[in-house]
């Protein structure tokens, strides 16, 4: 009889809300297989369950709170005889009933049409104050919400349970982790050019954005310098077995997610655009899994697009680095004692001393401006 | 199609893509970027909906001149975009 666990869904997570059961007493199940949506910080987030078997009994009802590794559920391996569900419920300790649920959240819900409107200038004033536009009254003309009444929300908000979470786990990062940080730049010139090549014969749906060619350079460079990916747990790291990128995400309510994109260092470039597509749509509307929010081995964010220059992170523990990149742009760029004009990309590490020195810091970033330098690679 | 269907229906697209977004709103001139705080991802999108909807591929020589409405408009209508049923 194996135990179906309230699984850890983030370094951050103590506890999560039981929102509802994909699957019933009875139902057989395989590895991978959804069964529960689980209420976090993160938001709603779909479970996927790792035994194959049957479900004998489900512990814990709808809108329950519980620890994580609380048994949720009881399931019996295939060939093993079934429990009848009595019997499997007396085997596991039942968790005390929290209070009720909240209204369960997806983690992105993308406001529907028909929702409060909002001007440019007023969602501008928004982002910068951290407010969510889509839970502001609006009083302005068939109830667009104005600049002053995202003033007026701003001033009476409390920090979100998202920003709660990212602010404690960042605090618990700098606490305990010894950053140490490098940037370099990254002249990306044959990558852009071997890009344009490469989606001239792309039809539009199939086109490649330059960021997967920069995930894909991470993702590789960790084979030269493995200490840049895995975790450090109970004093010690554990070299990550697979590369599992956490690209972080943000939303457009404010806040952000970093799910991760799975085996990157071995997809093709169209395949990680695809799952790099999706990952981002279900961040925004809904529908991330579990197993997206716990395997992350090594996180990249990319502001590239809001126009920064270079970023410097904060490691996402238990992971020990993050790397990020700012916006490709054309500067002067030296080549053989000529100035010339180049596309130009800051790549920026945060490592953690307790696993690597600047020098091997310095080799990765190395790693990645050669990954970048042979963009055809298969 | 005239110029004033043309701006509907990139506004109807636009408005699946930041559907919190007053459409009335968007200063022409400006990079539908900015204006509406979407990312290279979701520009892309943009792009695959006006394909589909307009029947026009932008190549990406030509992203300049759709980065926004008034000058998306115009490069539609010269490059003869059409309605499909979609």
């Amino acid at each position: 009889m194996a135990e179906f666990r309230m699984p850890l869904l983030g370094a951050d997570m103590e506890a999560g809300t039981l929102v509802e059961w994909k699957v019933k007493p009875g139902d057989r199940v395989k590895r991978g297989d959804l069964v529960a949506v689980v209420d976090t910080d993160k938001g709603a987030i779909d479970i996927e369950i790792w035994e194959d078997g049957t479900i004998a009994s489900v512990l814990v009802e709808p809108g329950t709170k519980v620890p994580i590794g609380t048994v949720l559920a009881l399931v019996t391996s295939a060939g093993e005889a079934v429990t009848p569900p009595a019997e499997a419920e007396a085997l596991a300790t039942r968790p005390t009933p929290a209070q009720p649920a909240a209204t369960p959240r997806r983690a992105a819900p993308a406001p529907p049409a028909g929702r409060a409107r909002a001007s440019p200038a007023a969602r501008a004033r928004a982002r910068e104050l951290g407010v969510d536009v889509s839970a502001v009254r609006g009083t302005g003309p068939d109830g667009a919400v104005t600049r002053a009444d995202v003033d007026a929300a701003a001033a009476q908000a409390r920090p979100t349970s998202m920003r709660q979470a990212i602010g404690a786990a960042m605090a618990r990062s700098k606490r305990e982790i010894p950053h140490y940080y490098l940037a370099a730049d990254v002249d990306v010139s044959r990558a852009l050019a071997w890009l344009a090549a490469e989606n001239e014969r792309r039809p539009l749906a199939q086109r490649l954005l330059p960021v997967v060619l920069l995930l894909r350079a991470v993702a590789r460079a960790t084979r030269e310098v493995p200490e840049m990916n895995g975790l450090f747990v109970d004093g010690a790291f554990r070299p990550g077995e697979a590369v599992h990128l956490g690209v972080a995400i943000s939303l457009r309510q404010g806040g952000l997610v970093a799910p991760a994109l799975h085996d990157v260092d071995r997809k093709p470039l169209g395949e990680l655009m695809r799952e790099l597509g999706d990952l981002v749509t279900r961040a925004r509307s809904g529908g991330l899994r579990s197993s997206e929010l716990a395997d992350a081995t090594l996180t990249v964010t990319s502001l590239g697009d809001l126009g920064v220059q270079s970023v410097f992170g904060i490691i996402y523990p238990p992971q020990v680095a993050l790397v990020g990149f700012g916006r490709i742009e054309e500067r002067p760029w030296v080549v053989e004692g000529r100035v010339e004009v180049r596309p130009v990309v800051t790549a920026t590490l945060a490592g953690d001393h307790r696993v690597s020195d600047g020098i091997r810091g310095a080799q990765f970033l190395a790693a990645v401006d050669r990954q970048l330098q042979a963009p055809e690679a298969p | 199609m005239t110029r004033d269907e043309i701006r509907e229906v990139v506004l109807s697209i636009l408005a699946g893509i930041a559907p919190e977004i007053d459409a009335e709103e968007i200063r022409p001139g400006a990079d539908l970027r900015d204006e509406l705080d979407i990312d290279s991802m979701d520009f892309l999108r943009f792009l695959e909906r006006v394909e589909e909807r307009l029947g026009v591929t932008v190549p990406e020589k030509d992203y300049p001149r759709v980065r926004s409405l008034a000058s998306c408009v115009a490069y539609l209508e010269e490059r003869g975009a059409a309605e499909r049923a979609t």
